[in-house]
């Protein structure tokens, strides 16, 4: 079979390893398509309808497609309070983007993360996993501006 | 003097401080010297830490460690910067049993496992009945360290008690509470001691399909745990009352109630991880249909030393209902933030002030058990910490997490935190969580931006009690605590809120505006180039509608000129 989702196969098809199969999904897609949906639901034999169910579930799986640069903006104790919900704001005037949207041209796209461990340098944000700290509106202009010319 | 053995903390924490690049560097330097990479010592604020045994058997531990090559050789020589030991009056108060190994034994080595008393716990109960190791933790009077405290030792007996072909045993390692890191700790530093626990277990039920129900958000206690299992199998330690069993590790997919037994178990099937109702008790009916225990991580990590000093021995530390030792992750406005290990019983003052180094005066409160906990304000620090005390006071003792609330922090803002965790977190099942926590969060909302009415509280209380009684499963029944606690202790900072639309502590952006004091303040300008909104004028005047409450200048300004005030006067 020449299906993209045929790394399925390495799991037992007992509907009990539908996550462990969307996790594999979401790894090497970053994210689920309706596609891999169709796909899962053939090799676990679980209707489409309850494995869209159990994606939007679980805060893990993402169902639209993210952008070539990942933005996850903290919003951990300490990012909250050091203005979290500034970033936000920011970015949503910068890149006309809210949390769980990709932008049209699938350049960036952003989420709010709970922790990224840097509570001393807060507020933070990851770029496709790159820690970008202390920001400040100057700052993540120049930090995007620097993306968009990648 | 000369070093035999170098260890490094590089459990996730002293990776994050830098831990794995000071190993390479040891490594490439301390020729001869055997470098391995240990687990957690639970001292978070020295990290990253190093420990140079020497041939006489003396340990040398130094803080702070960097990757450069005078730090490395300040190390070899055995020098005097950096040098680190236990505060004394951390030291007086904690009791290390359960932690004993982290950070002393290699995490990826059995045999160092071994060496250090491991798996004795598992020999001397394959020297019993499995009726004699159920008895044993029920003389222990071991609780279930998960939050809820149901003892193990009955929890055992029941599953042990049931008739079938197969039965399950998983250990929850599904560690949610934003703060709490105790799970993740003990499974990266001494993966063996949990599945250790994990197969006196079996043996003393009967279970053959073990589960590790583990957070994805994990992956270094993921891979230490997957290697440990190899060994066992290895070892052939996994066959138990003549039997093999079988240990399999599930990721989770990012969803808090699924710390819930019966949301947990429905996620092991591969479904949405929804709670149902109880009975059928997972020891009747758990996954797929089988007879099913679930532990948590800490619990199975107190078994071994059970079955190894013996039922009665561990029973005498602790209080009558609450016996051995806790692990506690205290976060948040304090010193020496960590892991901390103490006695049942312990006060929570001498956790806070004599282990975490607190400053008595700047303390108001401390959240325990995370979201689904309460507060309990600086006046009743002298509770002992055990199941029965904390719930008495409208809090619980939950998995572990402490977090150390300032006296600078709005109790208001503290509770709408929280509330805006639980209220996305609910899994919509019953109405009263998934539409009552929103309510709650939303008046919460209102009340921090200054819109709240004096009816509001009122509301809080009624709904509150409500959602507890209307839900089904622990996350409903706790997830208005946070809000009660705080209503209990700290009505006035409510009041002050919707009768006054001021915040005591000035944290509530909504309510507070930003003022240059210009007895204070030096013309530096300093505050004028930080604004990113350009909110501060040529005259040093702040524009109280341009301002965003950012804090830039608040932090830039060099002699502190710039208060946070309230916005009436």
């Amino acid at each position: 079979m020449d299906s993209p989702f045929s790394f399925l196969e390495k799991v037992s098809p007992e509907p009990n390893n539908l996550i462990k199969g969307l996790q594999l999904i979401q790894s090497a897609e970053g994210y689920v398509s309706d596609d891999a949906i169709r796909a899962a639901s053939a090799h676990f034999g679980v209707p489409a309808a309850e494995i869209e169910g159990v994606l939007t579930f679980y805060a893990q799986f993402k169902r639209v497609k993210p952008g070539k640069f990942k933005i996850a903006v903290c919003d951990g104790t300490a990012c909250h309070i050091k203005g979290a919900p500034q970033v936000h704001e920011w970015l949503r005037q910068e890149i006309g983007l809210v949390p769980g949207e990709t932008d049209k041209d699938g350049l960036f796209s952003l989420e709010t993360v709970a922790c990224l461990g840097c509570c001393s340098l807060a507020p933070v944000m990851s770029v496709n996993g790159k820690v970008h700290a202390k920001l400040d509106r100057k700052s993540l202009k120049k930090i995007l501006r620097e993306y968009a010319g990648k | 003097m000369k070093i035999k053995l170098l260890r490094v903390g590089v459990a996730s924490c002293g990776v994050a401080a830098g831990a794995d690049k000071v190993l390479a560097k040891l490594r490439e330097k301390a020729a001869g010297i055997p470098v391995i990479g240990v687990g957690c010592l639970g001292h978070c604020y020295a990290e990253p830490i190093v420990e140079a045994v020497t041939e006489t058997g003396e340990s040398v531990f130094f803080r702070d460690v960097r990757d450069t090559d005078e730090a490395v050789e300040n190390i070899l020589s055995l020098g005097v910067e950096n040098r680190f030991t236990v505060p004394e009056k951390r030291k007086s108060h904690e009791l290390v049993k359960v932690l004993a190994l982290a950070g002393r034994v290699d995490p990826t080595d059995m045999d160092d496992y071994i060496a250090h008393g491991g798996y004795e716990g598992l020999k001397k109960a394959l020297a019993l009945s499995p009726e004699e190791v159920v008895e044993q933790v029920k003389i222990s009077g071991l609780r279930g360290r998960g939050g809820g405290g149901f003892p193990t030792g009955n929890k055992w007996g029941f599953l042990a008690a049931k008739k079938a072909d197969e039965k399950i045993l998983i250990c929850n390692a599904d560690e949610g509470d934003p703060g709490a890191f105790m799970d993740r700790s003990l499974m990266e530093s001494v993966p063996h001691q949990v599945l250790e626990g994990m197969l006196i277990a079996a043996y003393a039920t009967g279970a053959t399909k073990l589960f590790i129900y583990c957070r994805a958000e994990y992956p270094m206690a993921i891979k230490h745990l997957k290697i440990a299992i190899d060994q066992i199998r290895k070892a052939k330690l996994d066959v138990l009352n003549n039997r093999e069993v079988s240990i399999t590790i599930k990721e989770g997919a990012g969803a808090f109630v699924c710390g819930e037994e019966t949301a947990l178990i429905a996620s092991l099937e591969g479904k949405r991880g929804t709670p149902r109702f109880r009975p059928p008790f997972p020891t009747d009916s758990g996954y797929m249909g089988h007879p099913s225990m679930i532990n948590n991580v800490e619990t199975f990590g107190n078994v071994p030393l059970i079955l190894r000093e013996g039922g009665e021995a561990y029973a005498k530390i602790g209080t009558a209902g609450s016996k051995g030792t806790k692990l506690f992750a205290l976060a948040g406005d304090l010193a020496n933030p960590g892991l901390v290990e103490v006695p049942m019983g312990t006060t929570i003052a001498e956790i806070v002030f004599e282990i975490g180094g607190a400053d008595r005066d700047k303390v108001k409160a401390v959240q325990t058990g995370g979201p689904s906990g309460g507060c309990i304000p600086v006046e009743l620090f002298d509770t002992p910490v055990d199941y029965d005390s904390l719930k008495a006071l409208g809090a619980i003792m939950g998995s572990g997490g402490m977090i150390v609330i300032g006296k600078d922090r709005c109790m208001v803002e503290t509770a709408r935190y929280f509330l805006d965790f639980t209220h996305r977190e609910s899994c919509g099942k019953c109405t009263f969580c998934r539409i009552g926590t929103t309510r709650m969060f939303e008046t919460l909302e209102r009340i921090v931006a200054g819109k709240g009415k004096e009816s509001d509280l009122a509301l809080l209380e009624d709904l509150g009690k409500k959602v507890k009684a209307g839900a089904l499963c622990g996350l409903g029944q706790t997830a208005p605590n946070p809000v009660l606690a705080t209503l209990r202790y700290y009505r006035h900072e409510y009041e002050a809120h919707v009768k006054e639309h001021r915040c005591p502590v000035h944290q509530c952006n909504a309510l507070v505006k930003l003022e240059i004091d210009p007895s204070k303040c030096i013309k530096c300008r300093l505050c004028v180039k930080t604004c990113p909104v350009g909110a501060i004028d040529g005259e040093l005047r702040i524009d109280e509608k341009k301002c965003t409450r950012c804090n830039s200048c608040f932090d830039v300004c060099p002699k502190k000129a710039i208060c946070r005030t309230d916005i009436g006067e």
